[in-house]
């Protein structure tokens, strides 16, 4: 039985703003297009769980990864949103479907 | 074994013996209606690979799937009432739900992690499952088929106010709506405000308010239901 010392810490942390990958593998993701390429705020940083990605091919020992809750207000989700602005979205999402947010270079 | 979100078995007329012998029947032979499905096939054939290679047992099969039926949102209704009464409850329930449900001898059999959304008075929460059906079963049973739907997996997380109102459930502008989409390794309960009117009630009465449809978000308990 490892120990959470034993893995390396989260990359985020709680209030952080993050990027999800914009990406189109072939598998098993848990990740919904709608979110895809979407910033977001870490809310909660939810521990380490088997990947769900590894697991639908019978990987499961080893393979946990962290995992977040992050949040995004429903008005930056969808252009047409007509509810206020304080209504939110949140969804889990494995720290392998984040990105760091790039600097501007202008 | 995991069971994660979804019932392996379809049994589909219950009529679907393991063993696949014959009995000496003495009623009318069941016919089928429809040849069975690709994925009704599919899962035929790897619980018949699994208990022939001595993984399962038919017995073991069997219990999980009476386990699976037991459960029912009167299980999810006694932990909301009892957070309702009993504060030090409540905030172990938000902590930690599959300890607060093990408390009340309710077993998380699927290795998920429930977690209780507390709504307050400026915040109402409402789950969906985009993907496909992950849903708290081992505190509110199997979900409801609307909660499957196309429609309301697609539109709850786009336009969840429209989608609640159609639900009768009418969320002021200046309450947030959080809407919670369900994807991977939590499963979520909303814990719904007690409503006002039910300070005398006994703990039956209330868990009598707690119906499924609160404890998804798409409903809120009240006393003229």
């Amino acid at each position: 039985m490892k120990s959470a010392t034993d893995y390396n810490p989260a990359t985020y942390t709680v209030g952080e703003q993050v990027r999800i990958a914009m990406k189109f593998p072939v598998g098993h993701y848990r990740v919904p297009m709608y979110m895809r390429g979407r910033t977001v705020t870490i809310s909660k940083n939810l521990g380490r769980h088997i990947n769900p990605e590894e697991e639908a091919f019978g990987r499961n020992a080893g393979n946990e990864s962290w995992y977040y809750m992050v949040r995004i207000p429903q008005t930056e989700l969808w252009q047409e949103y007509n509810g206020p602005d304080t209504d939110m979205l949140e969804i889990e999402i494995f720290e392998n479907w984040l990105e760091p947010i790039k600097k501007d270079i202008t | 074994m995991s069971e994660n979100a979804h019932n392996p078995h379809t049994g589909r007329d219950g009529d679907n013996h393991p063993e696949g012998h014959d009995h000496a029947e003495e009623h009318e032979p069941i016919i089928h209606e429809a040849a069975p499905s690709y994925y009704e096939i599919l899962e035929i054939s790897i619980r018949e690979l699994l208990t022939e290679k001595g993984i399962l047992r038919p017995e073991e099969i069997r219990r999980q799937i009476e386990v699976l039926d037991s459960r029912s949102p009167a299980l999810g209704a006694k932990m909301v009432v009892k957070a309702w009464l009993d504060p030090a409850y409540r905030s172990r329930l938000v902590q930690n739900g599959n300890a607060a449900a093990e408390e009340m001898g309710i077993s998380i059999y699927d290795n998920t992690k429930l977690t209780v959304l507390e709504n307050t008075p400026g915040v109402h929460h409402v789950i969906v499952c985009t993907l496909c059906s992950c849903y708290p079963r081992p505190i509110l049973g199997l979900p409801p088929d609307w909660y499957k739907s196309k429609e309301y997996r697609s539109r709850t997380v786009r336009e969840p106010r429209a989608v609640l109102a159609e639900f009768g459930t009418l969320i002021p502008e200046e309450v947030q709506v959080i809407v919670q989409d369900s994807t991977a390794s939590e499963r979520y309960m909303v814990l719904p405000l007690r409503p006002a009117g039910t300070e005398n009630f006994n703990a039956e009465e209330l868990e009598a308010l707690v119906t499924r449809d609160t404890m998804i978000g798409v409903a809120l308990p009240s006393i003229s239901n």
